[in-house]
């Protein structure tokens, strides 16, 4: 059966072979992303740009990413010149004419992430390497967003990160062509603190439940650590699987705790049947240490609260901005989604349409669709009109600070959409932290690269 | 040549050459052209298809050959692939060191799982591997956090160690200083092909790992892995103990999942848990059922197969199918457009299971089996012990025989 007589002829043609083989590589030494001419990733050729919409279509945020998707497409419509416009009209840079980007008309691909970040990957490269995406954007899971926007970085194209809240991805996992318009753990935490210090006293014990990734650890840290600096107590802190659907085993220790807060760092599908399970037994109308016992959610959306329904009733949380602002962006915005789609757009559509208009204007201002010279001017950008007031992207980190917004589980909705209500606008000046923070410490942005 | 006899030889070469042209082969249509989004010929997507292919062969080494089915080959894929990262952070970006951990450390865990399931066979053993692979994955999730750091994956990071490394602002993996990202773009009229050193690395890898497999294919040894999954009783009493071999087996089959993990985070220096969930584990069983068990080329075709749908099927949004279906009228156009809808974009693996179905149903055999249908049509007189490009295992003569 195995013939492996070694003879001379036979080892000189395998050698030969074998040779051939290992040499064949030395060939191709170009590189693929030089490919075409400005000497830069994927320099737009012809009169088009392709931006590639890299969003979790499946799994667990797949409702985000579908709303992500709209806002995308609003505001490739609006690029071009087509609706009326939305938040380019009160943008406070006038660089945008609706010609599309720099004269070049947009066009896009999209992408399935899974919320996985291989798949993520595995998506943002072939947007990449085939259809030639100069920027990628989207990303509604902070795992996702550090894994492509490392990929980004290595292949020399921007990337504008979409609902990310983890700490990390403006921290520790810091890129140069990297940007978050979104706000972050820490700034949750320190806009949540006053509010429940007015509400519910210095003197607290407070349980944990906590997704078992990045994102939850994260604003683990940052709740506990704002809640604790005003006096209150961490009983325990408890990590739960993401895949979880029944909270119950989790939630009954905490009744024999002795902890009168609960603090669910859930989002998603988690939080709808976390927060489901704690009412379900009773929680919230038990008095501890001679206190009502309360809930907080660290972060709030409007499609999370549609799905735990009334139980959402009276709980704080914070959020990234919500339709029921009043600004002229704000309104401009929720009129023009409502128009194509009818409804109000969520906040994870408001921040991608925010990075796709800040990309586009950056290119527009840089005149120049090079990633070096984008970065240059997103860098330290101050704008105002995108709903959320004056805004600045830091250089230090490419984190947006703007205020953030404190909501509550509104007591009477009057429609399925009106399900918050904005307690409170914590001025920026309060949610701002030095670069170096110790809960952003250890990353740097190295050199921006277009890839080339 | 190479210790095979001539129409294997012949086989071999053939193999070589479906692999070099790929870039040709995978890139059909012309760019800008309607079907352009047909082409599957850029580098992510061709690293993938050789890198799954290798995953495949050595899979069908232990399902192909013993008939032992395991669920678990994912957790090794992810072995490989955060030993290979981690000698990216400590050691070098060159991808030999990584690659030569990758495939130690999924031996060493290939031998220790592969222990204690190979006490039981069949649908035992199954269960066993996938228990196996879940543990893994929940570890790499979330208790070896430091070691995986979780859910966010293993990354490269500018302050990592690299003390082989001069460079250390390059983060780039590299086999001597090729880029695994360099490639060099052809156009031919309004045809771009794109020949990428990382394809040509898992390529000739892949070949490598092809070559081996068809020497155990026809060695003592693989005779002896088909007894196995002929008549593992019979075995027995004829006074030979089927363990050691089935052992092996699954050791070897270990090894190029981890070679294949390893490939993966050489291409792309990342890795993450998910790359162990059972999914992963069973997708591999259906690219080789797909393409054809126990055969050679059957489960490197089954994998093409299914990360081509993977990735083109799964781009192609709605946008795309009113693009198309633009010329009809709007009605029809919107329900057309409805119905495709549903089998492609996130409902890819739709179109997937329904190609699956009626491979099992109708080739059980698989793709291969396929092939030699077609070939037999156009064939005069079919030979009776198969042509070179099919390897089914021969049946096992009889006792009497």
């Amino acid at each position: 059966m195995s013939n492996s007589k070694l003879t001379r002829r036979g080892l000189l043609k395998s050698g030969a072979v074998a040779g051939a083989g290992l040499a064949m590589p030395t060939l191709f030494t170009s590189n693929v992303w030089a490919g075409s001419h400005g000497g830069f990733t994927n320099a737009p050729s012809g009169g088009t740009v392709t931006l590639g919409f890299n969003v979790p279509q499946s799994g667990p945020y797949a409702d985000e990413g579908a709303d992500e998707l709209r806002a995308y497409e609003l505001a490739v419509e609006h690029l071009n010149g087509g609706g009326d416009g939305g938040m380019m009209t009160t943008f406070s840079s006038k660089a945008l004419d609706g010609a599309g980007i720099f004269g070049h008309k947009v066009e896009f691909v999209t992408g399935d992430t899974q919320t996985k970040s291989d798949a993520a990957r595995s998506s943002a490269k072939s947007m990449i390497e085939k259809d030639g995406a100069i920027m990628i954007t989207g990303g509604s899971s902070s795992g996702v967003a550090v894994a492509v926007q490392a990929l980004c970085q290595e292949a020399g194209v921007i990337f504008m990160a979409g609902l990310t809240h983890s700490n990390d991805t403006t921290g520790k996992d810091r890129k140069a062509n990297g940007f978050r318009h979104f706000f972050n753990s820490y700034m949750s935490g320190a806009a949540l603190a006053p509010v429940l210090k007015n509400a519910y006293g210095t003197d607290r014990k407070a349980y944990h439940l906590t997704a078992d990734y990045n994102w939850g650890y994260t604003t683990e840290e940052a709740m506990r650590s704002s809640t604790e600096a005003m006096g209150w107590e961490t009983v325990n802190a408890v990590k739960t699987p993401l895949t979880t659907t029944d909270f119950s085993s989790y939630i009954a220790p905490v009744l024999n705790s002795g902890a009168d807060v609960l603090v669910l760092n859930h989002y998603g599908g988690n939080m709808v049947n976390s927060l489901t399970n704690a009412v379900q037994f009773g929680l919230r109308d038990k008095l501890i240490n001679n206190k009502n016992f309360e809930i907080i959610v660290p972060l709030y959306s409007r499609l999370m609260a549609k799905g735990a329904g009334a139980n959402v009733k009276g709980i704080f949380g914070s959020t990234n901005w919500h339709w029921s602002l009043q600004d002229e962006g704000s309104k401009a915005f929720v009129k023009s989604f409502g128009t194509k789609y009818g409804f109000p757009p969520s906040q994870a559509a408001h921040t991608v349409y925010c990075q796709t208009l800040l990309y586009a204007d950056a290119v527009t201002r840089a005149q120049s669709f090079n990633p070096c010279a984008v970065v240059e001017a997103l860098e330290g950008y101050d704008f105002d009109g995108l709903g959320n007031g004056p805004t600045h992207y830091r250089a230090e980190d490419h984190q947006c600070f703007k205020d953030v917004l404190v909501v509550k589980g509104k007591d009477n909705p009057e429609n399925e959409f009106d399900l918050l209500e904005i307690v409170e606008v914590t001025p920026r000046a309060q949610v701002e932290y030095a670069p170096d923070h110790p809960m952003f410490a250890g990353g740097e942005l190295g050199e921006c690269n277009p890839g080339a | 040549m190479l210790g095979l006899n001539k129409r294997d030889t012949k086989f071999l070469l053939i193999v070589i050459a479906l692999t070099a042209f790929t870039p040709f082969l995978m890139q059909p249509f012309a760019q800008g052209s309607a079907m352009a989004q047909f082409n599957g010929g850029y580098p992510d997507l061709m690293q993938r298809v050789a890198i799954f292919g290798i995953f495949a062969i050595g899979f069908n080494i232990l399902f192909g050959l013993t008939g032992y089915l395991s669920f678990g080959h994912a957790a090794f894929l992810g072995v490989g692939s955060y030993s290979a990262v981690w000698m990216f952070k400590l050691l070098s970006m060159n991808i030999i060191p990584g690659i030569i951990l990758a495939v130690i450390m999924s031996g060493i865990f290939a031998l220790l799982i592969g222990y204690i399931s190979l006490r039981r066979s069949g649908i035992y053993f199954s269960i066993l591997t996938l228990a196996f692979a879940q543990m893994s994955y929940n570890l790499a999730y979330s208790v070896l956090t430091p070691l995986t750091n979780g859910e966010t994956g293993l990354q490269i990071r500018l302050d990592d160690p690299r003390i082989l490394d001069s460079d250390k602002a390059s983060t780039l993996t590299n086999l001597f200083g090729m880029n695994m990202s360099s490639s060099y773009k052809l156009e031919v009229g309004s045809h771009l092909f794109t020949f990428n050193v990382g394809f040509y690395v898992c390529a000739v890898i892949a070949v490598i790992a092809f070559y081996i497999s068809l020497r155990i294919f026809r060695s003592p040894f693989g005779l002896m892995l088909r007894a196995v999954k002929s008549n593992q009783q019979r075995m027995s009493y004829t006074g030979l103990n089927p363990r050691p071999y089935t052992l092996a087996a699954f050791v070897i089959s270990g090894m190029y999942a981890g070679l294949a993990g390893g490939l993966l985070a050489s291409m792309d220096p990342l890795a993450g848990a998910e790359r162990m969930q059972w999914t992963v584990g069973g997708e591999v069983v259906i690219m080789t059922i797909l393409g054809g068990a126990g055969t050679l080329l059957g489960p490197v075709l089954g994998a093409g197969v299914i990360k081509y749908l993977e990735n083109i099927f799964s781009k192609i949004n709605e946008s795309i199918l009113h693009s198309w279906f633009a010329f009809m009228p709007d009605g029809m156009e919107d329900f057309v457009v409805g119905v495709f809808s549903v089998f492609t974009g996130k409902g890819w693996h739709l179109t997937l299971g329904l190609l699956f179905m009626l491979v099992v149903t109708f080739l059980p055999g698989g793709l291969v089996e396929g092939g030699k249908r077609i070939m037999g049509l156009f064939r005069r007189k079919p030979k009776i012990d198969g042509d070179d490009t099919e390897h089914h295992p021969k049946k096992p003569p009889h006792v009497a025989e």
